[in-house]
């Protein structure tokens, strides 16, 4: 950890309720957080503890009910929408669980998505991609299509895509949830090696204990409250 | 993004077809029934398109087209020829009768009796021969659609016929536009017309005229309407009339509408239904882009540039099918002189355009209304 590191995400207060029939759930409760760039930081959490619902506010894609929250500065809630979209377009990667990878272009296309988003030229974009995807170990699966790729490779594609656009936040939701231990291990490996830097923060959202010693930050979440705050898991967990 | 969206389109390929497939069926059924309901329609005018000279149509009050006349007496082409402004009339005999070929066969004809001396009342082309055979004795011209039909494989020129228990020698072939029955058509002389075609007092079903030089046909008309007491008409009100009495005493209107109905319909259908089909499948896709950062409005575009591109080929499908489907079925007489009428194709363009712009706004709804973190969920 880097005490000279600038503030990822800060947030203040942030509540977020929900509807649920004639009732209303509050699923977060007033959560106040910094996290500082340079950090690989871990949102871990039991199903229903609210971590899903943190980790898309954090990023600007769900609103808090109250509260305000800052990436790198930037009030992201007082954007207008099309400016909040185009700063996750240029500030933000994300990694999801399913992947969701676009099944009708290959690798190399799906990995250069956000260029081509930002208005790059396809042949352009595709060859940053793959120079990402040469990092990554899968140049030579760069023109297959994700059904004719593995899980692992499915899974680095999304994270070449993640990091394509250089976005100073990355947020991945259960990486490694589909992966055996090994492989797990390596994806972090890659997460920490290329999402990592002194002005970047990588931010996931996991329950997988067999990662947990690799966290720089724990952050436990438990019923809408941050219950834990440290750089190991909690005894108790 | 578009290249993203096509991509995305045409990578899966049985809801690509089944788009296409809708699209295309939906332009072929709906441009190829109106084409040929506007060319059925047309038929009903091909008395007065095959009727070569002639600006002005009169006939007695209660006649309606070509095909539909009350005879005149003979009087009446006197007092059509002294109206101030007609430069010439001529008579013409219009009626059905009764032939027995060469051969044994019985056919429904029309005998169409045109002016003795000028042959003013003849198609503008004869395929075979010219009017002046129409001088010799006994002498018909029949109609090219007809002769087809009256003597399959075999030459019609210079064969017999018993019309109405006398003789009649084809000695030329006219070409002309089938009339809405299909009915042969034999064309001869008034005064031998009257020959064949036994009847009442009265035989003249119309007056074909002109003008003189500086009059209108509609001015022409209006004299003679209000010398004669006659019912006059120009060429285009007469081919309008033929037309209109095809939609007011026929089915053809409603049951082709039917049918452009079912077109419009099976597109929506199958279009709709697709591309629903192909936008759910694709909803954590679009889900994913828009949490990466694509605006709502390149997603619009995208959805659109799928649309165009569904529409752009399928309708093109469609119209090569319609050409396709008019081409084969060219070699059928009846189809003679089929066409397209430009105003067809942007018909059922604008059709297209309606299947899409509605099948997409459904699609796209769900799009826009998926959150960007339904993606984490």
């Amino acid at each position: 950890m880097n005490d000279r590191s600038e503030t990822a995400i800060s947030t203040r207060g942030v509540t977020r309720d929900f509807p649920a029939g004639q009732d209303i759930i509050t699923v977060l409760h007033g959560i106040d957080l910094d996290i500082r760039a340079g950090e690989l930081t871990f949102l871990v959490g039991e199903s229903g503890s609210g971590k899903t619902t943190l980790i898309s506010i954090m990023c600007g894609i769900l609103w808090p009910t109250l509260g305000d929250v800052k990436v790198f500065g930037t009030d992201i809630y007082d954007l207008t929408d099309t400016e909040l979209v185009n700063f996750r377009l240029q500030n933000i990667g994300f990694i999801f669980q399913q992947y969701n990878l676009i099944p009708s272009i290959d690798a190399a296309a799906n990995a250069a998505v956000p260029l081509i988003a930002q208005g790059m030229k396809v042949d352009q974009a595709r060859e940053r991609a793959k120079l990402l995807l040469d990092k990554l170990n899968i140049l030579d699966q760069a023109d297959k299509l994700p059904s004719q790729l593995s899980g692992g490779q499915q899974q680095r594609v999304a994270i070449a895509r993640a990091l394509v656009h250089e976005p100073r936040l990355v947020v991945c939701d259960e990486p490694t949830a589909a992966l055996d231990a090994k492989s797990g291990r390596r994806v972090m490996d890659l997460l920490r090696e290329v999402g990592v830097a002194e002005d970047r923060s990588v931010i996931i959202v996991t329950h997988d204990n067999r990662i947990f010693d690799l966290a720089d930050r724990i952050l436990v979440l438990e019923d809408g409250r941050i219950t834990h705050d440290g750089t190991e898991m909690p005894a108790d967990h | 993004m578009l290249w993203i969206a096509i991509r995305m389109l045409t990578g899966d390929t049985t809801k690509f077809y089944g788009l296409l497939f809708g699209i295309a069926f939906s332009t072929l059924l709906i441009t190829q029934q109106l084409t040929i309901f506007l060319n059925l329609l047309n038929l009903g005018a091909a008395g007065v398109y095959n009727n070569g000279n002639g600006e002005v149509f009169v006939m007695d009050s209660v006649s309606v087209t070509a095909d539909v006349t009350y005879p005149m007496p003979a009087t009446a082409l006197d007092r059509v020829r002294s109206v101030e402004g007609v430069e010439w009339a001529v008579p013409q005999l219009r009626s059905a009768a009764a032939v027995r070929t060469i051969q044994g066969d019985l056919e429904q004809v029309v005998i169409v009796g045109v002016d003795d001396s000028t042959f003013i009342g003849m198609p503008r082309r004869l395929i075979e021969g010219n009017n002046t055979v129409l001088a010799q004795p006994d002498t018909v011209i029949i109609d090219d659609v007809g002769s087809t039909r009256m003597f399959p494989g075999l030459d019609p020129v210079g064969q017999q016929l018993e019309l109405n228990d006398q003789r009649a020698v084809v000695r030329g072939i006219a070409d002309t536009i089938p009339g809405f029955a299909s009915t042969a058509v034999l064309y001869t002389t008034y005064s031998r017309a009257l020959r064949y075609v036994p009847g009442t007092r009265n035989r003249l079903s119309l007056i074909v005229a002109s003008p003189v030089d500086g009059i209108s046909p509609a001015e022409l008309v209006s004299r003679i309407e209000n010398q004669t007491g006659l019912k006059a008409e120009t060429r285009e009100e007469f081919t309008d009339a033929g037309i209109q009495y095809i939609i007011d005493n026929t089915g053809i209107p409603f049951n082709f509408g039917i049918t452009v109905a079912l077109g419009f319909i099976v597109g929506v259908a199958i279009v709709g239904l697709t591309f629903s089909l192909f936008i759910r499948d694709n909803i954590k896709q679009f889900g994913a882009l828009k949490a990466i950062g694509v605006t709502n409005g390149a997603i619009k575009h995208m959805v659109a540039a799928q649309a165009a591109m569904v529409g752009l080929i399928g309708y093109g499908l469609g119209l090569v099918g319609t050409i396709g489907s008019l081409y084969a079925f060219s070699s059928n007489p009846f189809f003679k002189g089929f066409f397209i009428p430009w105003q067809v194709p942007l018909i059922s363009l604008a059709a297209v355009i309606i299947i899409l712009v509605l099948t997409a706004l459904i699609a796209l709804r769900s799009v826009l209304n998926t959150e960007p973190a339904a993606v984490f969920r």
